[in-house]
């Protein structure tokens, strides 16, 4: 993957067009060439990268000369908190609802909050975040259209959700990001809720006389909760690795912006070092629903056993 | 009891409102993108700049009209051709209470050529510096490598530190990372640092210790908002005062909306057509066999007549332009009056022109642009490639984004490109000598002549200006040497973009041809 990146970037055009200024001359030109290492061939700045990688160092920026590795954590924490705000919402908004739809699909209730969800999963993000502002920043007045809110330091950490003006600036842009999540899980739920109740258990633990809350909460709940579970891990780390969007019309701090506007100044080291941190990332994630399953689903555990 | 609550909401509403707008004396901008360093010597780019001279002082400032005027220097004279001799202000104080003397100036032009991974380095201005010295405690020796009469211009990009402050262990003392940690970020200017979280915002505050009017402000806050619709949000709702570069499409509206102000610069950076003059054939006309119609002088005259620029100007860019024939707006320096107007547009004379130059039923030609470098880039290449097919020039635009276009110019792979220049200067000889100069990497001159025009009388003349240290004589040197690529349609240039700034309503900008965004030209009127 590092290879298509490289090469990718490689193509399409040489970075210190972008980054000198037009005034300076070829000489100049040539000098920070040599010194980003840009004038050696393609293949040989690849092993160069492959062999300061595996010591831990994926390169300086280009553009302010930081290594990348450190650019990309110090924006971290922005991100991770819009996401996992913007996750909790959308499985505390999508679940129940989904499981209301999905018990009574032909009450028009069930139907409005299907069609609501169509909506929420349809509609391109930049345009809700950009209707958000314009609602709850512009008219309203009641909600900062922009900007993370102040921060309290927890160790290296910077976290903006321990304060008010954190919330408020937090606000809407986690909404933009959740809502089209909350929508899917919506979805998801339901499906999985229609598929479920028709199940002998569920018919068994009513012919049973169990009152309707427990049979919702323990027979109905723990079944729907593996494809619940597989899908919210799944739009979590998509989240986390790519809310350029929603970052961007919220000029949120976070790390999707920077991988944005490295691409566009060609700033090679940077994108490396993101998508190598991401797909690490995603992998670990995926380990953690697959623990998560275990869990949950005891007869996963049983074929682990096996 | 219903009055009670009444007034607990409106004072709940007035707390929270209260809590997000701002106190009077904060100011907070929406910059299109941030500093990609704090270090005042690092990379010479609009953005890093105009942070950089909130916190300190040039020796020399250009005003907003790129006139230089004094600022740590109180005066200064060529001694003779190549020495200066710059009178440091007496008063002057950094920051920290320390007062400035011309070691901090020898230390900072000292530490420039040793700042390291410099994606455009300061060196830019001091090439022809050959020497920087202390002749007393208020006065600096500047002796040039030859006649330079560009030096004033030059060091007034060049922030003076203080070396107390920006001393240290590495060779260069302060390090790069240091100066974003905001360590010896120590300055003479209206504004100091106070924290800078990157990506977000960059928090100054006034200095106390001053020498001119202490500035208006008490805090100022940049904060990079890359989207222009957000911005735009950010400004309607009171998040932000000011902001960059407002779209041009709401433009209008902004300009009727009783709670902006608009403000605007005269622009300096030409919107320009290259065309390929390095001989035959040329990569984007097909059809020709082995000639290339632009070698032509006729040809390139019937494609300048067919632009309709104040078209463009009024339409396509929605009133932030101004069209024109020139390469540099009239009150500075090498500027043709009589070119500024911008040429009426003729197409029946163009398809008489082309007739004569033997392409009766014109030809085909690719035009090359840019999509989102510049303002409004793609559009504008759409319509005169449009004006041309209209005056029987075939022309299809071939758009890319920024780095493949720069890549695509670089190996010469267009006939015709549209592209901009930023003059900084506010100087002709920079312009002529990057866009038309012969390109001679050695030499530094053509280093954006993307068309190859090559001509020596040009470059004799620009050798010539560039070593004449009489103004009078220079100025005249570079009307005679814009002329002569003008009347030769060497180049065509179509308008100057206008910088624009938007701001909440009482607040006025003295807007800077430069681009630059200071908070010390921003002022509330009372």
């Amino acid at each position: 993957m590092s290879v298509l990146v490289f090469v990718g970037l490689y193509l399409i055009g040489d970075p210190t067009s972008m980054l000198v200024s037009p005034e300076a001359t070829e000489i100049e030109r040539q000098a920070l060439r040599k010194a980003l290492g840009l004038d050696q061939s393609i293949w040989v700045q690849y092993l160069t990268f492959l062999g300061n990688a595996a010591q831990g160092d994926f390169g300086r920026s280009f553009l302010t000369g930081q290594p990348a590795l450190q650019l990309i954590i110090e924006r971290m924490p922005a991100t991770v908190e819009l996401v996992i705000v913007a996750m909790t919402f959308s499985v505390l908004v999508g679940v129940p609802l989904g499981i209301l739809a999905g018990l009574r699909p032909k009450a028009p209730s069930s139907k409005a909050i299907m069609t609501g969800s169509i909506l929420g999963f349809s509609l391109p993000n930049f345009w809700i975040g950009l209707m958000l502002i314009m609602l709850f920043a512009v008219y309203l007045g009641v909600l900062p259209a922009s900007a993370r809110g102040e921060t309290v330091n927890i160790g290296p950490v910077a976290l903006s959700i321990l304060t008010i003006d954190g919330w408020q600036h937090l606000a809407l842009p986690a909404l933009t990001l959740g809502l089209a999540k909350a929508a899917l899980m919506i979805r998801v739920t339901r499906a999985a809720t229609r598929e479920v109740l028709p199940m002998d258990y569920i018919k068994f633990a009513r012919a049973k006389g169990l009152r309707p809350s427990r049979i919702l909460n323990v027979h109905l709940l723990k079944n729907i909760l593996i494809p619940i579970i597989t899908v919210a891990g799944l739009e979590f780390g998509q989240a986390i690795a790519f809310a350029v969007v929603t970052e961007s019309v919220f000029s949120w701090p976070g790390m999707g912006k920077l991988l944005i506007d490295s691409i566009i100044t060609l700033d090679r080291p940077v994108v490396v070092a993101y998508l190598i941190m991401m797909v690490f990332f995603l992998v670990i994630l995926n380990l953690v629903v697959d623990i998560l399953y275990m869990t949950i689903d005891p007869s996963a555990r049983e074929k682990v056993r096996d | 009891m219903n009055f009670v609550k009444t007034r607990l909401a409106a004072s709940a509403a007035f707390l929270l409102v209260g809590a997000l707008s701002l106190s009077a004396a904060d100011l907070k901008i929406g910059v299109k993108s941030e500093p990609s360093s704090l270090d005042p010597q690092f990379h010479v780019l609009v953005p890093n700049m105009q942070v950089t001279f909130a916190m300190f002082d040039p020796l020399v400032m250009m005003d907003p009209k790129l006139v230089p005027k004094p600022a740590l220097a109180e005066n200064w004279k060529a001694t003779s051709d190549t020495v200066w001799e710059f009178a440091l202000r007496k008063d002057a104080k950094f920051s920290d209470g320390s007062p400035l003397t011309a070691d901090d100036v020898v230390f900072t032009f000292d530490r420039i050529p040793k700042v390291p991974n410099s994606p455009t380095a300061f060196t830019l201005f001091t090439r022809q510096i050959a020497k920087v010295e202390a002749a007393d405690a208020h006065t600096v020796r500047i002796t040039t490598k030859q006649p330079y009469p560009l030096l004033v211009t030059d060091i007034a990009n060049l922030p003076i530190l203080s070396k107390a402050a920006a001393s240290g262990p590495a060779p260069e003392g302060k390090t790069t990372v240091e100066f974003n940690r905001g360590e010896g970020l120590v300055g003479t200017g209206p504004f100091k640092f106070v924290s800078w979280q990157k990506g977000a915002d960059l928090i100054l505050e006034r200095n106390p210790n001053y020498w001119g009017k202490p500035a208006a402000w008490d805090k100022v806050i940049y904060r990079p908002m890359t989207n222009p619709a957000a911005r735009a949000a950010a400004l309607l709702s009171g998040d932000i005062d000011m902001m960059e570069d407002p779209p041009t499409t709401d433009l209008e509206q902004f300009k009727t909306n009783p709670k902006l102000s608009v403000a605007e610069a005269p622009g300096t950076r030409i919107v320009y057509i290259a065309l390929d003059q390095k001989g035959e054939p040329s990569p984007g006309i097909p059809g020709q066999g082995n000639k290339n119609p632009l070698m032509d002088k006729r040809v390139r005259e019937a494609l300048s007549l067919s632009i309709d620029r104040k078209a463009i100007a009024e339409r396509v860019m929605g009133g932030v332009a101004v069209a024109t024939g020139d390469l540099l707006p009239e009150p500075m320096f090498g500027a043709v009056k009589a070119r500024q107007a911008a040429p009426v547009v003729d197409t029946a004379k163009a398809k008489a022109l082309l007739a004569e130059a033997g392409y009766p039923n014109g030809f085909q030609i690719t035009l090359g642009t840019p999509n989102g470098r510049y303002v409004n880039d793609a559009r504008v290449a759409q319509t005169i490639a449009a004006m041309w097919t209209r005056a029987g020039v075939k022309a299809e635009v071939a758009a890319a984004a920024p780095p493949v276009f720069f890549k695509s110019r670089d190996n010469f792979e267009y006939s015709a490109y549209l592209a901009a220049w930023g003059n900084s200067t506010g100087e002709m000889s920079t312009t002529l000598r990057s866009l038309v100069g012969t390109r001679e990497p050695s030499k530094g001159s053509g280093t954006s002549n993307g068309g190859r025009y090559s001509n020596p009388e040009l470059d004799a003349l620009l050798d010539k200006a560039s070593a004449t240290m009489d103004d009078k004589a220079r100025k005249e040197l570079l009307q005679k040497a814009d002329e002569m690529v003008l009347s030769d349609y060497g180049i065509i240039p179509v308008h100057f973009e206008v910088p624009v700034w938007a701001l909440r309503k009482g607040l006025t900008y003295a807007a800077r041809a430069d681009q630059y965004t200071l908070p010390q030209d921003v002022a509330s009127a009372k």
